[in-house]
């Protein structure tokens, strides 16, 4: 027999000894580390202790009026936003048809969950439904004035809900429409290609603020009269053309990218134009400009507070009117109302920023953009 | 006439703006014949044969593939590609599509076979290139030899009458090199028209019924291979000749 086993292995180094070579490597590996580390642990034993403190250990927890937040000492107000769920998620929406909100946040919970959680079949079913038949049942249950639905106005939406109707409407129409934008900027046809570079390059050259005010103040103007388009319709089409026009931009840098060997390889197959671009060029354009692509929903949901110029009452908006509500008025109240706004919208661009890291390494599989390995 | 040609190139002239790239080029190919071309870097090998499938457009001459005229008239172009497959120097295998789906894409959509009779086709042409274990896998997982193999079959999966190859070796590492050549001797040997640009001399003593000598432009010169080596007539090829037999 060998005498392998004889020989002593060395032994395995000990914890404490990778931690503090980490720590060297990593915190102390040169003055101005040391500095920007002594710097950092002073900002944050200066600013989390006490953040902490107010918004959770000295944060009141329950009650049902405003006096339960008043005394010395107190932190953060969070029976206050209890209180006020209810306008939070739903607006100004009637009461009594509350449900009808309901029915639309669980179906759409439900389509998009099915949509990301990858074991699930029948993704591009139900991607349709949720494309063209869910934005439908939203309109007709929000809306109401069919089978015998009470009519409820646009105007009296709010809150979470107009948010997020908003923000969704703006992504699901701004993708499929950057698309068009960015193969119609690449069109041999010049009038197609002319059209594209002057409505993207106006857009991005115009504040999105802008745009809304022209679309609240202006349009009606320039509309034959008597048609007076909804206001949320005319909000929604704002938002979106706007969305688009970056979408555009971001999609046709991921053509950009793929070697003009694909389109070779696509064109001796005999694929033409179209089959070219859905089939091989426009899935690896996608898939390398998924970050980017995602960091514009990301924008475009938190831009969807600025609709509040155009007078409604969106997420943020509610919360600011809930703030100066006499019923909940606290020193705390304001801060409480606003570091609620920033946690509920922190959650969802965290949640599509997670998302798309891990679509990112899951997709289509091997690296795409280059012809070889 | 044109029962026997598999490509007729007349007279063919091509310029990139005012740079004239291909010079009244004439070159007929006959039904299953192997024609390897080389000639000095920048001299239009690969221009040549990448008007044969409107690659490039040239803009005098004319140009026949399987008795269908080159125009710029979009049936035309359809009809040619159809016929003829080409294999690039840098593969350009689709990243994103498995090999299998590679194989399978263009016959789905253009020659509008059911899914089980492409893939059908595919798993037998990957056999056939001796990587039909790797079907799964995307080209990333694969060295170049195996992806060079896998764009050929992808190749041969639209039943080409033609198959060009452009430097389909030169991107290589030299032990990959023979896997590659190993197939395309087997194409040859089972008759099908092939135009090869190469530089591997080997192969086109082995193969080639002709070799076809091109620079600046020009085709200089075409001579079955024992002639081309043992007896080149121009100045120009044997400078040529003499500096790639030594560098191999
Ligand atoms: N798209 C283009 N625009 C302008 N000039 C080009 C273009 N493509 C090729 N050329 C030029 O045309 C000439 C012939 O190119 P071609 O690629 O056909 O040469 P080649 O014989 O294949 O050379 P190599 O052995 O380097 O591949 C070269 O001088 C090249 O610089
Ligand atoms: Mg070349």
């Amino acid at each position: 027999m060998s005498d392998a086993s004889l020989q002593r292995e060395p032994p395995d180094r000990p914890w404490s000894a990778l931690a503090v070579e980490w720590l060297r490597e990593h915190l102390f590996s040169s003055w101005t580390n040391i500095l920007l580390t002594i710097l950092s642990i002073a900002f944050i034993a200066a600013v989390v202790p006490p953040a902490l403190d107010w918004a959770v250990f000295s944060a009141v927890w329950s009650g049902e009026t405003r006096e339960a937040c008043l005394g010395e000492g107190k932190g953060a107000c969070w029976p206050y936003i209890a209180g006020r769920g209810g306008q939070l998620i739903y607006g100004f929406y009637d009461a009594v048809e509350r449900w009808r909100v309901d029915i639309v946040y669980v179906v759409g919970a439900i389509g998009i969950a099915w949509l990301m959680i990858p074991r699930l079949p029948g993704k591009l079913w139900v991607g349709l439904a949720m494309v063209f038949a869910f934005p439908l049942l939203v309109y007709v249950l929000l809306s109401g004035g069919l089978f015998g639905l009470p009519i409820v106005p646009s105007s009296k939406w709010g809150g979470l809900l107009l948010t997020l109707i908003i923000s969704l409407t703006g992504i699901v129409v701004s993708l499929p429409l950057g698309i068009l934008l960015a193969l119609g900027r690449q069109s041999e046809l010049p009038v197609i290609r002319w059209l594209s570079i002057g409505f993207i390059e106006f857009v991005r050259g115009v504040p999105l603020i802008m745009i809304l005010f022209m679309a609240s103040n202006l349009m009606p103007l320039f509309l034959p009269s008597g048609w007076n388009p909804d206001k949320l319709l005319r909000a929604l089409v704002a938002i979106s053309l706007f969305s688009s026009a970056y979408m555009a931009e971001i999609v046709r840098g991921g053509l950009a990218a793929i070697p003009k060997g694909q389109r070779e390889a696509a064109a001796a197959l005999g694929l033409g134009y179209w089959r070219t671009t859905l089939l091989i060029t426009m899935p690896q354009a996608l898939k390398i400009s998924l970050p980017s692509i995602v960091s514009s929903c990301i924008s475009l949901f938190k831009d969807t507070s600025l609709i509040s110029i155009m007078g409604f009452f969106d997420f943020l908006q509610v919360i600011k009117a809930g703030n100066s509500d006499p019923a909940w008025s606290t020193p705390n109240t304001a801060f409480t109302g606003y570091l609620f706004a920033a946690l509920v919208y922190f959650a969802f661009c965290f949640g599509m920023s997670r998302y798309s890291a891990y679509l990112e390494r899951t997709v289509g599989g091997g690296k795409v953009g280059t012809g070889k390995a | 006439m044109s029962d026997t040609w598999a490509i007729e190139m007349e007279r063919v002239n091509k310029w990139y703006g005012r740079f004239h790239v291909l010079k009244d080029a004439s070159l007929k190919v006959a039904k299953g014949e192997r024609i390897v071309i080389c000639g000095p870097s920048g001299s239009g090998k690969s221009t040549l044969i990448r008007c044969i499938n409107h690659l490039e457009e040239h803009q005098s001459g004319r140009i026949l593939v399987e008795g269908h005229e080159l125009t710029s008239n979009l049936r035309a172009i359809d009809e040619v590609r159809r016929e003829v497959g080409m294999v690039f120097q840098q593969f350009n295998l689709f990243p994103h599509l498995t090999v299998l789906e590679n194989c399978t894409l263009a016959q789905i959509w253009v020659r509008k076979r059911p899914k089980a009779e492409a893939e059908k086709t595919a798993l037998e042409l990957l056999e056939r290139v001796r990587i039909v274990e790797q079907a799964k896998k995307y080209p990333g997982q694969l060295s170049g030899g195996q992806q060079q193999r896998v764009a050929i079959a992808r190749a041969l999966a639209m039943d080409p009458k033609i198959m060009l190859f452009d430097e389909p070796t030169s991107a290589l590492d030299p032990e990959m090199i023979g896997e590659v050549l190993e197939v395309m001797v087997e194409l040859a040997e089972e008759g099908m028209t092939m135009l090869v640009v190469t530089h591997e001399m080997g192969f086109a003593r082995k193969v080639a019924d002709r070799v076809v000598f091109m620079d600046y432009g020009r085709i200089v010169e075409e001579a079955p291979p024992a002639e081309f080596f043992e007896n080149p007539k121009h100045e120009r090829t044997k400078q040529f000749l003499s500096q790639i037999l030594v560098g191999h």
